[in-house]
């Protein structure tokens, strides 16, 4: 209940500030440019081995994953930095409210955000389904990847906004952890001896699996469990400030 | 008037908080009663907004016991929280949102049932003098009136128990006298502790003082008995024609004269004698030419300074509370040294 009304809180808060629009805005106008890109060279080579799913929605796909990369930490970085600075929080705090209530709405009204972001970008390839023909499952594999992924990028970057009160600290520390676990396998290619625990912690690995349209229960846990790791730290976090501030 | 036989409201014992090595509150106990209002009163640094962080649930204390309406704040926060309604030193409001909004958000998080919310936000709207701002956005409100909103977001579920972290600061004195009034109302039927460094408010709002330094309790006790420590125990006397020195010291009850300058003297007397009446009728008779006679009341510096060097330094403070001893409105047993 407490969960919900801060979550649709949240979602409003972001598109009271002029960020949430130019982000949209900006976001969109450079994923629309590849995409028409990507249309392009569609049509000059049609008859290759993929077929317009693969080469042009996926391809949309895996571009977007590292735009989002980008994005991302801009929009966690205000999620608790900022109302502990301003002492907001504070509301929060003397409310009948749990912690874990605090933190699942502040990520859940995020994740609205950015499921609206993940829709923008669906809609470009779905356009598509006017003058051809679209394989629909591979599509919804690229929608389900897209939104684990961005999940798991908005709750390392709640996490980090917890740990500090300046939100340019979280917004780079965010990305720092993002980019690291986005090329933490380009280490150990040729060492068998960890190149398994390298792959697995990769966000690169299992994202490009579900682009390929196979879903595999391995990937979708390891979001998830990263998730689930996130915000059980950003609690145990805040009950901590609780104790020493 | 107040029911002092009720069961307290907030009941806090042997509170203790560090800060590393700092140790900012210790061995706090005290109570409050539906209809109290408590001013705790102390100088910067002295353990007041850590004592009400506390209470407010907003910071673990590192040892003591904090009791809601009976409820243990620490084994149940929720049920306790939601008796509670807190403003802090900084109040919590989010500049992007209006006045509306932002209470219908807090109303919400204090689980005041949705049909019933827009008649409690509109309640506390009135209360607080802010029933023409509803539609304006907090961060363009002035300081004054955003410190409304503030209260109004403390007082909107009706709770139990209203902490005020100094809620008239930054005001300007026709709004320091409508936010007075409103703490005035608000003891009537809630039970209010509120923070403050400055005197006259806690002489203009409260029922009971209660004095912390360096994170103790030097001074619990009604208004009347802490009137009583502010009593004056010198008068100045300024005439067109001083009378001598001697003359002055042979009136009745004065102790020492002290010539100020040509026209005033600083006449101390005993704490338990007033002899201004008596001075007033000589100094008509005398044809002194008498232009004032004022009493000199003591600083809150000086109480402090009385409180913290008085006769028994070590003596350990006990509230009415703590001993048992109901508080009473008139004459409230003097209980530190």
């Amino acid at each position: 209940m407490s969960t919900f009304t801060i979550a649709w809180r949240e979602l409003r808060n972001l598109f009271l500030s002029p960020l949430a629009w130019v982000l949209l805005a900006v976001v969109q106008f450079i994923l629309a440019w590849m995409f028409l890109a990507s249309v392009e060279g569609f049509r000059g080579n049609p008859g290759g081995v993929s077929g317009v799913t693969d080469q042009v929605a996926a391809g949309l796909f895996s571009i977007a994953s590292i735009v989002m990369l980008l994005v991302v930490p801009l929009l966690t970085m205000r999620l608790f930095s900022e109302e502990r600075r301003s002492g907001s929080l504070t509301l929060l705090l003397s409310s009948p409210v749990r912690m874990s209530e605090i933190v699942l709405g502040k990520y859940l009204g995020l994740l609205g955000f950015l499921g609206l972001m993940v829709l923008m970008l669906l809609l470009m390839p779905l356009s598509l389904a006017v003058g051809t023909h679209l394989d629909y499952g591979k599509l919804a594999a690229c929608v389900l990847g897209m939104l684990l992924l961005v999940g798991a990028f908005a709750a390392a970057g709640l996490f980090m906004s917890t740990l500090t009160r300046q939100p340019a600290v979280a917004a780079v520390s965010t990305f720092g952890l993002l980019l690291f676990l986005w090329i933490i396998n380009w280490l150990g290619q040729g060492d068998s001896r960890y190149q398994g625990v390298l792959h697995y912690l990769s966000f690169t690995d299992h994202y490009a699996t579900l682009l390929r349209g196979s879903f595999d229960s391995v990937d979708v846990a390891f979001y998830l469990l990263f998730i689930v790791t996130f915000l059980g730290l950003s609690i145990r976090r805040l009950d901590s400030a609780r104790l020493q501030a | 008037m107040a029911d002092y036989n009720a069961k307290p409201l907030v009941k806090v014992e042997g509170l203790y908080r560090y800060y590393g090595a700092r140790c900012a509150v210790s061995n706090l106990g005290f109570t409050l009663s539906r209809g109290e209002i408590l001013g705790l009163l102390g100088p910067n640094g002295a353990g007041k907004t850590s004592t009400l962080q506390m209470l407010a649930g907003n910071l673990a204390p590192s040892a003591g016991a904090i009791h809601i309406d009976g409820i243990d704040l620490l084994d149940e926060p929720l049920a306790a929280k939601a008796k509670l309604g807190y403003l802090p030193e900084l109040p919590p409001l989010y500049p992007d949102l209006t006045v509306d909004e932002y209470l219908d958000y807090a109303a919400a998080l204090r689980r005041v049932p949705a049909g019933r919310r827009a008649a409690a936000v509109a309640n506390a709207r009135e209360r607080c003098g802010l029933k023409d701002v509803g539609r304006r956005l907090i961060g363009n409100l002035s300081k004054g009136f955003q410190q409304r909103v503030g209260i109004a977001q403390a007082i909107l579920h009706a709770p139990a128990v209203v902490i005020l972290d100094e809620p008239t600061v930054g005001l300007d004195p026709i709004q320091i006298r409508e936010i007075r009034e409103l703490i005035r109302e608000l003891g009537k039927e809630h039970g209010v502790i509120l923070s403050t460094h400055i005197l006259p408010e806690v002489q203009a709002v409260c029922n009971r003082v209660q004095i912390i330094h360096k994170g103790k309790l030097v001074f619990s006790d009604s208004l009347k008995g802490f009137a009583e420590r502010m009593d004056a125990t010198s008068l100045v006397l300024e005439c067109r024609q001083l009378p001598g020195i001697k003359e002055l010291q042979a009136l009745p009850g004065v102790a020492s004269v002290e010539k100020l300058d040509k026209r005033r003297a600083r006449l101390r007397f005993a704490a338990d004698a007033d002899p201004a009446e008596e001075i007033a009728t000589l100094a008509v008779k005398g044809k002194w030419g008498l232009k004032g006679l004022s009493p000199e009341y003591k600083s809150l510096e000086q109480v402090f300074v009385e409180l913290t060097t008085g006769d028994e330094p070590d003596a350990e403070p006990v509230s009415a509370a703590q001993s048992g001893v109901q508080p009473r409105q008139d004459g409230a047993p003097r209980l530190t040294p």
